[in-house]
C-alpha cells in the first residue's frame, strides 16, 4: 500500500476518467465513473479530471463539456484527426503519453471492449497494475485504492490493491456503479495535450463499421425495464412470451446464459457475469433460477420480480416478488393484464 | 505459416464451491478443463492453418499438472505443445503473466519459427481479466486485434490480415499486418473433433518442458508475486440480502387473478413505474 511507496511515485496525484468517446457518443460508463472519481477525489482531498481523446470538432467538444456536466475539475484534451477512430495504436500513445505527462494517481475506465482493450496496453506500458472489472472501488486509510472484484463467478468477491506503481489502474462495467446528477457547470480548465504521432504510423485501419441495426440495437445494459427468460422456458418459440411482455411494457428483453448456449438468443442479450450488467427499475425474470452468475448481473435493479415453478429457486433469495407458477401460462395473462392497467383504451388493437 | 496458441488450465468453475463457513474455495475433487474461450482461439487457429498450411504451437504457463491441456489440446491437431513451469511463476498477475508468456513466444520463435499470428481467448473463467492478450501484444510490440469475431482473410504474401472485430452496438472491419494477436471471441466457430489420428499422437508426443531459464528469462524479479504490481488482499463473501422475496399467494387462484394481484403489487413497491410504463406504451 501506499506506506511503502517508492519516492518518485509521490508525485502521483488526482483522480483521472478516460471519457469513451466512439463514433461521436460519449459512452455512459464514462460518467458512472466520474460519479465514482468524485467521491474518491474528495477522500483523497485531490482533483477529478476527465481525459478525452477524440477528433477536432463538435462531438469532441461536446465530449468535455459532459466531462465538467459531471463535475469533474478539469480535462485533460489530444485533439488530433488520428484519433477520429479508436484505434489500439493511437489511443495507447495519447494516453500513456499524458500520464507520463501530468500523473495521475488513479485512473479508471469503463470495462467496454474499447476500455478493455486500451486499459490493457496503457497498464503494461505503464509497467502498472490493472484491476479489472471491478463493483466496488475506495479509498482505504493510507490513501490506496481498494479495488474489488467479483471471483470464482460471482461467490465470492476479492479486494485487490496495486503495490508499488501508479497510478493504479481499474475498469468498471457498465451499470455496475450508478448514474451521478448531471448539472449545468460550466467548462472549466482544458489542458491540451499533443499527440506526436503519424497515420502511417499506425498499422490498423478501420475499414468498416457494421451496425447492430436500430431496432436490433437496443441498449439491454441501459434499459428501464427488462424482462427475461431461463431454460424453465422450456422452448425457444416460448421466448415469443417475453418479447410480447417486453414491449407491452417498453421495454428490453434478455435471457440467461444456457439460452446463448443452445442459440435461442443472441450472446448480446445474456444477463450476467460474463453477459451484461443491467440495472433497471423493473426486472422480470420468468424461468430462470438464480445462479450466482446471473444474480451478480442483476442485483442493482430497484425492483426484482421472479416467476418460477419451484418455491425453493435461489432467485427468491434476491428477488423482491415472487410469483410460484409455470411462466408459459403466467407471461400472456401477465401482458394481458399489464395491456388493461396501462393503456385502457388500447386493449383490442394489442392483443392479437 | 507459424501460429501460437496461449492456452490455460482452469478450474471447472460451474464445480466449484465455496465453504459454507471458512468462505475459502473448496478446489478439491474439481476437475480442471481447458479455459473455454481458448478453444475457439486453438480452432480458429488451425483452420487458419489448413488454409495456409504451417504448424500450429499451444502454449501454456502452469503448474505440472497443465501438461494434461497440452496433451487435449494436441488431440485436437495442434503440432507441437510447451509447458512454462516453475515456481518463480507462482503468484504472478497478469503483468507478470505476460511478461513470461511474451518471453516463451520470442524463445519459441528462436527454437522454431518466428509466430505469424499468436491467439489467446477473450478471457478466462477464473482471473476473468482479459488483459493476458493486450499485455502480450505490447510486450512483443504486435498489433493487437481483440475480440475478433471473424477473420475474414489473410494474405500471407502481403502480409495482410482483415478481420471484423466485435465493439459496443456493431462490428468493426479492420485492415491490418502480419504478425499479430489475436484474442477470440467465444461461440464464433464450431470447434472440432480431433481426429484418431491426432489422438494417437498426442499420446505418444513429447510436451517440450521449459523452466524461467529455458524460456529465456533472465530477469525472475519480473515474475511471480514479485513481478505482480497486483495483491489480492482479502477474499470474503458477498453480503447476502437481508429479506426474501414477497410472494404472490397463488392457492386456488386463476392465473388472471394472480397476475393481477403481480401487477399490483409491483405498483405498490414501485408507485413511479405506473406512470412511466404506460407512457412508454402509448409512444
Ligand atoms: C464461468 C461461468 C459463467 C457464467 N456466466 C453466466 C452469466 O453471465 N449469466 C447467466 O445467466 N448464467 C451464467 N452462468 C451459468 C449459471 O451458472 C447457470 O447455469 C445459469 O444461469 C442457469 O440458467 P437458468 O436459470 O436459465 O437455468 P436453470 O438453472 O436450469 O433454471 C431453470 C429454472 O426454471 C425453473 N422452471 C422450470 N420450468 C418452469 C416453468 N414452466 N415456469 C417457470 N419456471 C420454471 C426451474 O425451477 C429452474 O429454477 C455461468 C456459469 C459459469 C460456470
Ligand atoms: C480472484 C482473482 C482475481 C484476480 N484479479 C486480477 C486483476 O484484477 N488484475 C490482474 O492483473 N490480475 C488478477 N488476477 C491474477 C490473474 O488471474 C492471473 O495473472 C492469471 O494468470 C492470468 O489472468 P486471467 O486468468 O485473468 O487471464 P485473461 O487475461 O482473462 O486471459 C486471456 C487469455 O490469455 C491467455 N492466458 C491467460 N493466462 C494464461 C496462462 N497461464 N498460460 C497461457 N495462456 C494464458 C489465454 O489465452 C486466455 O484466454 C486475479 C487472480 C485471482 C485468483
Amino acid at each position: 500500500t501506499k506506506r511503502n511507496l517508492p519516492d518518485h511515485f509521490k508525485k502521483y496525484r488526482h483522480v483521472w476518467v478516460f471519457i469513451e468517446l466512439e463514433r461521436g457518443q460519449v459512452h455512459p460508463v464514462s460518467f458512472e465513473l466520474l460519479g465514482e472519481g468524485r467521491r474518491l477525489a474528495d477522500q483523497l482531498g485531490v482533483q477529478l479530471a476527465g481525459v478525452v481523446l477524440g477528433p477536432p470538432g463538435d462531438s469532441t467538444r461536446h465530449a468535455v463539456a459532459e466531462a465538467f456536466a459531471y463535475d469533474a475539475d478539469l480535462v485533460y484534451l489530444v485533439e488530433k484527426p488520428l484519433l477520429t477512430d479508436y484505434r489500439n495504436e493511437s489511443f495507447t500513445k495519447a494516453l500513456t503519453d499524458l500520464v507520463n505527462t501530468y500523473k495521475p494517481e488513479i485512473l479508471l475506465l469503463g470495462a467496454t471492449t474499447l476500455g478493455r482493450d486500451l486499459a490493457g496496453s496503457v497498464a503494461t506500458t505503464l509497467l502498472t497494475g490493472l484491476t479489472a472489472d471491478c463493483t466496488g472501488l475506495d479509498v482505504d486509510d493510507d490513501g490506496s485504492l481498494a479495488a474489488t472484484r467479483p471471483t470464482f463467478g460471482g461467490s465470492l468477491l476479492c479486494t485487490i490493491y496495486t503495490l508499488n506503481c501508479r497510478p493504479q489502474m481499474a475498469t468498471v462495467r457498465p451499470r455496475v456503479m450508478r448514474m451521478p446528477q448531471r448539472s449545468n457547470k460550466r467548462i472549466g480548465r482544458v489542458i491540451r495535450h499533443d499527440l506526436r504521432m503519424l497515420e502511417d504510423e499506425i498499422v490498423t485501419k478501420v475499414v468498416g463499421f457494421l451496425s447492430d441495426g436500430q431496432s436490433e440495437n437496443a441498449n439491454l445494459a441501459y434499459a428501464d425495464v427488462v424482462v427475461a427468460g431461463g431454460l424453465g422456458l422450456g422452448a425457444a418459440d416460448n421466448l415469443q412470451l417475453l418479447k410480447n411482455l417486453a414491449q407491452t411494457i417498453g421495454g428490453d428483453y434478455g435471457c440467461s446464459r444456457p439460452l446463448v448456449q443452445k442459440g435461442w438468443m443472441a450472446a448480446d442479450r445474456q444477463i450476467g457475469q460474463t453477459g451484461k450488467t443491467i440495472r433497471p427499475k423493473l426486472y422480470i425474470a420468468a424461468g430462470i433460477s438464480g445462479a450466482i452468475q446471473h444474480r451478480v448481473g442483476v442485483e442493482g435493479a430497484d425492483l426484482i420480480v421472479a416467476i418460477n415453478t419451484d418455491p425453493n429457486a435461489p432467485i427468491f433469495d434476491f428477488a423482491n416478488i415472487g410469483v410460484v407458477a409455470d411462466a408459459v401460462s403466467f407471461l400472456p395473462a401477465l401482458t394481458e393484464v399489464f395491456i388493461r392497467r396501462l393503456a385502457p383504451g388500447n386493449h383490442i388493437r394489442l392483443v392479437n | 505459416m507459424h501460429i501460437v496458441v496461449c492456452i490455460k488450465q482452469v478450474p471447472d468453475s460451474a464445480q466449484i464451491r465455496v465453504h459454507p463457513v471458512t468462505n475459502t474455495i473448496m478446489r478439491q475433487g474439481v476437475p480442471t478443463i481447458i479455459n473455454p474461450y481458448d478453444l475457439f482461439a486453438l480452432e480458429e487457429a488451425l483452420k487458419v492453418r489448413d488454409l495456409h498450411g504451417g504448424e500450429v504451437t499451444v502454449l501454456t504457463m502452469g503448474p505440472p499438472m497443465a501438461e494434461e491441456a497440452l496433451r487435449k489440446a494436441l488431440t485436437y491437431g495442434a503440432d507441437r505443445a510447451i509447458l512454462l513451469t516453475d515456481r518463480h511463476f507462482a503468484g504472478s498477475d497478469t503483468l507478470a503473466t505476460s511478461f513470461a508468456l511474451s518471453q516463451a513466444i520470442s524463445q519459441i520463435g528462436n527454437s522454431f519459427d518466428t509466430p505469424d499470428i499468436v491467439f489467446t481467448g477473450k478471457q478466462t473463467i477464473d482471473g476473468d481479466t482479459a488483459q493476458v492478450g493486450p499485455g502480450i501484444a505490447k510486450r512483443l510490440n504486435l498489433v493487437q486485434l481483440t475480440y475478433v469475431a471473424k477473420i475474414t482473410s489473410i494474405d500471407l504474401s502481403a502480409r495482410a490480415i482483415t478481420v471484423e472485430r466485435r465493439s459496443e452496438g456493431g462490428t468493426h472491419v479492420l485492415k491490418s499486418e502480419l504478425p499479430c494477436l489475436i484474442t477470440m471471441l467465444e461461440g464464433t466457430t464450431v470447434i472440432r473433433r480431433g481426429s484418431l489420428d491426432d489422438a494417437l499422437r498426442a499420446a505418444r508426443s513429447e510436451i517440450v518442458k521449459w523452466n524461467a531459464a529455458e524460456a529465456g528469462i533472465e530477469d525472475i524479479t519480473k515474475c511471480g508475486l514479485r513481478g505482480s504490481p497486483t495483491v489480492v488482499k482479502r477474499v470474503f463473501a458477498p453480503t447476502p440480502r437481508e429479506q426474501k422475496a414477497v410472494q404472490i399467494d397463488t392457492t386456488e387462484k386463476r392465473v388472471h387473478d394472480i397476475a393481477n394481484e403481480l401487477v399490483a403489487s409491483i405498483f405498490t413497491h414501485q408507485p413511479a413505474l405506473q406512470h412511466e410504463l404506460s407512457s412508454a406504451d402509448s409512444a
